[in-house]
């Protein structure tokens, strides 16, 4: 048993270019001039726009190793989703938390540092549960390894788990190992008509039926359910859980990159996150359910603290995902943590990125 | 930067502290939580791993949260190292006292306090047992899936402060995956909540930097796991084959092959022999390797991938194959993998485990090195594997009662640890850095890690009084055990002096 050989596969070209970024971010340490991070640009609309002076990291691409029968993938910051997926599927494998690229310009950094993961996240797990370990670069333009390629490894912090989601904040990802899962052999979509309520509940108690359920929405007074694994298991599925059968997979991927209809707004747009079953919030605009109904798009011309207010007081946080940077600026865009927490973030970032030079505001004006 | 860096081993608590903090804890908690006596602090002397032992000055058992806060703000004051316990089974020294600190004994925060069957979620205190989790969601048909082995008595505090695993990890992840929301205090007293029942937090994901920081960052006070629905049908297969090589090709093949079956155990011949000979279950003895494969799901789903198993394996050369034909016969099966530890620990009066994962394609590499070591150290090893994902735990057979025995078995387990490292794998892929593996850290990252671990302890933990000396080792202990990671063929620390 070999490494793959990948020289015949579509993928970004390998290009390692950890010097050359390393000296980037010794030369910003020594200016003290902050960096905004930059892969594919394809969510540069989350979070409060930077006014530090961009490093591309687009150019840092490649697979560094792929073994598809030990489930592991290493890819540098800069390969793109689609040039990795693309691999992936020639393998009959993908990225489980189905990340949504938003641009086929979005990388794999910029992936993990935002830490989106698609319509599967409740029943195959979050883009945190897949990473395995990664290469950055800290505040010291130090090069640094964590965690490795391994599955199970509880050598030292899992500084990875630390750094998914992190929004570039505390270093530059230079590469990511990740934890890879078959392709499904089939898939089929269930659409039943439905309220927001009955929806909320149906989705929850379907998880607990130990059917292979990968996927389930509530849009625009209908129920969709999508089921994966081999023919006999998803159409004996099909038959105990009932709706109109659809072999089109295309409702998914719109709602993970956001091409629905219901997308087709100038309004504020927000991402709720809430505990299971969550009942319909007391909230204006128009609202689309996934993740069994935890995570909410809302486009809402409310008051924000009216839309924090709801969320938080059910256990879960809004973020202002799509929005002028003005309301950005006044209401800010991810949920204020608690003061102890907020705190820990700040110290944290002090230990990774002491000079803070990586993507300063980019999450919280605090840091 | 952290002042623990370069410490040195600290001398042990002067009497008047002990009893000046004594006198503080009495005032927190009765007289019968406050262990001060030699006989009442022997049981505490070590965790699983009781070749480490160390008498702690004193031990504290509080029950309220009220309780935890005040004694950490106490030790914050006093400037007293903490050592949180659960059960004590962990294996590789985490628990192991201080001579100059506390021990924090959880095990009275062992109640259920909710089980939500609709939302499937379980809040429980840190010291709740592993296995009373999934007895009690039993009644909701729902368990809570990790499953270390020794989970009759572990808690799930150890679990969350080691990132336990299990045999079923490789289909449904580690303590990590599984937990929700952690509540704990941080050492100066503040009780924080990390994560939540909702699918993420804003901000940074410190849920997932406090699995496996091996009590160094806070002190878990309470924990919400999630349940899973029990699946409908499982089943089980046993594989047995002439030698390794094969057996670890079926493996690939298999999981190659789309499937992702809930367990995946090997053994060799060396365990198999043991194994058979405690639990009487039915293994091939003069099988090379031989491996359990469990799959789950709904009876169709377990239907379709047995026979996709089925055919892989007669693929690979197998000599024997047997599909458990019910329930008694698939626990039985189990049992034998199960008992691994105690069928081995009959052959010998002491066995000491190792915990390294490596990535799959190197295990015949790795398990012909450590024969070749074992007849050179003269020490037997029988290893059991989980397969699936890679992690090994050879377990050295020695007589510690042999002048030099357990030394010679710690340097064989040190050099098994670092050919595991070469080969792009883990010292440890469940059991935890603790004390035992603190050297071997030194092998798998370099000093610009180990600083930024250090880093990262003094964000939640400024004064290192959260089980310091334990899983991240100083660099001056790394330049004296003079194996520290080189990075691009620079020698690590030239800053600092060579004994």
């Amino acid at each position: 048993m070999s490494t793959t050989d990948l020289s015949s596969s579509n993928t970004s070209a390998d290009n390692d270019l950890t010097d050359t970024l390393q000296q980037r971010v010794t030369e910003a340490v020594e200016k003290k001039q902050p960096l905004n991070l930059r892969g594919g640009a394809s969510k540069e609309f989350i979070g409060f726009a930077s006014t530090a002076t961009t490093l591309d990291v687009s150019g840092h691409t490649g697979i560094v190793s792929y073994e598809p029968t030990e489930l592991v993938i290493t890819a540098r910051g800069g390969t793109t989703l689609e040039s990795l997926n693309a691999t992936l599927t020639q393998h009959g494998q993908m990225l489980p938390f189905e990340p949504p690229a938003f641009s086929p310009a979005a990388t794999l950094g910029g992936t993990i540092a935002c830490a989106l993961s698609g319509p599967a996240r409740p029943y195959r797990g979050a883009t945190r549960d897949y990473v395995l370990g990664c290469r950055v670069i800290n505040g010291h333009a130090h090069a640094l390894r964590f965690g490795g390629e391994v599955m199970k490894n509880v050598a030292g912090y899992d500084v990875t788990r630390l750094m998914t989601g992190a929004m570039g904040t505390l270093g530059l990802l230079l590469d990511t190992s990740l934890k890879v899962l078959p392709l499904p052999e089939q898939e089929l979509t269930l659409i039943t008509e439905s309220t927001a309520a009955q929806a909320i509940e149906d989705m929850q108690s379907m998880a607990g039926l130990s059917q292979p359920v990968t996927a389930s929405a509530f849009i625009d007074g209908r129920k969709y359910i999508r089921l994966s694994g081999a023919n006999n298991a998803i159409t004996a599925a099909a038959k105990t859980i009932g709706g109109e059968i659809s072999s089109s997979q295309q409702v998914w991927s719109d709602l993970r990159e956001h091409k629905l209809e219901f997308f087709n707004s100038d309004l504020p747009l927000w991402r709720i996150s809430v505990p299971p079953l969550t009942p319909e919030l007391p909230l204006s605009g128009k609202c689309l359910y996934d993740w069994a109904g935890m995570q909410r798009w809302l486009f809402s011309t409310d008051d924000p603290t009216v839309i924090r207010s709801a969320v938080e007081s059910n256990g879960g946080h809004a973020t202002l995902y799509r929005a002028s940077a003005t309301l950005k600026n006044n209401a800010g865009v991810f949920q204020q943590p608690e003061a102890s927490i907020m705190q820990l973030h700040k110290r944290i970032k002090d230990e990774f990125d002491p000079h803070g030079i990586f993507n300063p505001g980019r999450m919280y004006t605090e840091f | 930067m952290s002042n623990a860096l370069f410490s040195e081993a600290p001398p042990p608590m002067p009497d008047a502290t002990r009893d000046a903090l004594a006198d503080a804890f009495l005032k927190i908690l009765p007289a019968e939580s406050v262990l001060r006596n030699d006989e009442e602090l022997l049981p505490y002397e070590s965790d699983g791993l009781a070749v480490y032992q160390q008498k702690p000055p004193l031990v504290v058992l509080p029950d309220t949260v009220e309780q935890v806060q005040s004694i950490l703000r106490t030790c914050s004051e006093h400037n007293v190292p903490v050592v949180a316990r659960g059960a004590g089974t962990g294996l590789s020294g985490g628990a192991l006292p201080l001579a100059d600190g506390i021990v924090l004994g959880m095990a009275k925060f062992n109640s259920i306090v909710n089980i939500d069957e609709k939302a499937r979620t379980a809040i429980v205190q840190p010291g709740v047992r592993n296995l009373a989790i999934s007895e009690a969601a039993s009644d909701y048909n729902l368990y809570y899936a990790p499953d270390p082995s020794s989970q009759i008595a572990c808690t799930i505090g150890g679990n969350v402060a080691e990132n336990s695993g299990g045999v079923h990890c490789l289909k449904y992840g580690l303590t990590v995956h599984n937990v929700l929301q952690v509540k704990a205090v941080t050492m100066d007293g503040d009780l924080v909540t990390f994560g939540s029942t909702a699918p993420d937090v804003a901000g940074f994901d410190l849920l997932g930097v406090l699995h496996g920081s091996e009590g160094m960052l806070a002190v878990t006070v309470e924990i919400t796991v999630k349940l899973l629905p029990k699946p409908a049908t499982t089943r089980l297969l046993m594989a047995a084959f002439d030698s390794v090589d094969n057996a670890g090709d079926a493996v690939a093949a298999i999981i190659g092959s789309g499937v992702i079956p809930a367990g995946l155990e090997m053994m060799d011949n060396p365990a198999i022999i043991a194994a058979e000979a405690f639990a009487k279950c039915g293994y091939p003895t003069d099988a090379q390797a031989l491996f359990l494969c469990e799959l789950d799901g709904t009876t169709e789903e377990v239907t379709d991938q047995m026979e996709k198993v089925e055919k892989i394996i007669r693929q690979n050369n197998v000599t024997t194959l047997h599909i458990a034909a019910d329930e008694t016969e698939r626990m039985l099966l189990w049992k034998g993998r199960k008992s691994a530890f105690p069928a081995v620990g009959r052959l010998s009066p002491d066995y000491y485990c190792i915990d390294g994962t490596i990535p799959r394609r190197h295990l015949s590499t790795v398990l012909q090195k450590m024969n070749e070591w074992s007849e050179d150290y003269k020490l037997r090893i029988a290893n059991v594997f989980h397969a699936g994902d890679g992690n090994l735990h050879p377990l050295i057979l020695f007589d510690a009662n042999i002048e030099g025995e357990l030394e010679r078995t710690e340097e064989l387990g040190g050099k098994i640890l670092e050919l595991c490292v070469e080969v792009g794998g883990t010292i440890t892929g469940e059991h935890g850095v603790g004390m035992e593996k603190i050297n071997q850290m030194c092998v798998q990252f370099g000093s610009n890690e180990i600083t930024q671990f250090h880093a990262l302890k003094n964000a939640f933990d400024p004064q290192a009084l959260l089980n310091p000396g334990k899983a991240i080792p100083t660099l001056n202990r790394c330049a004296e055990f003079g194996a520290l990671h080189v990075h691009h063929g620079q020698l690590p620390h030239p800053e600092l002096e060579r004994f």
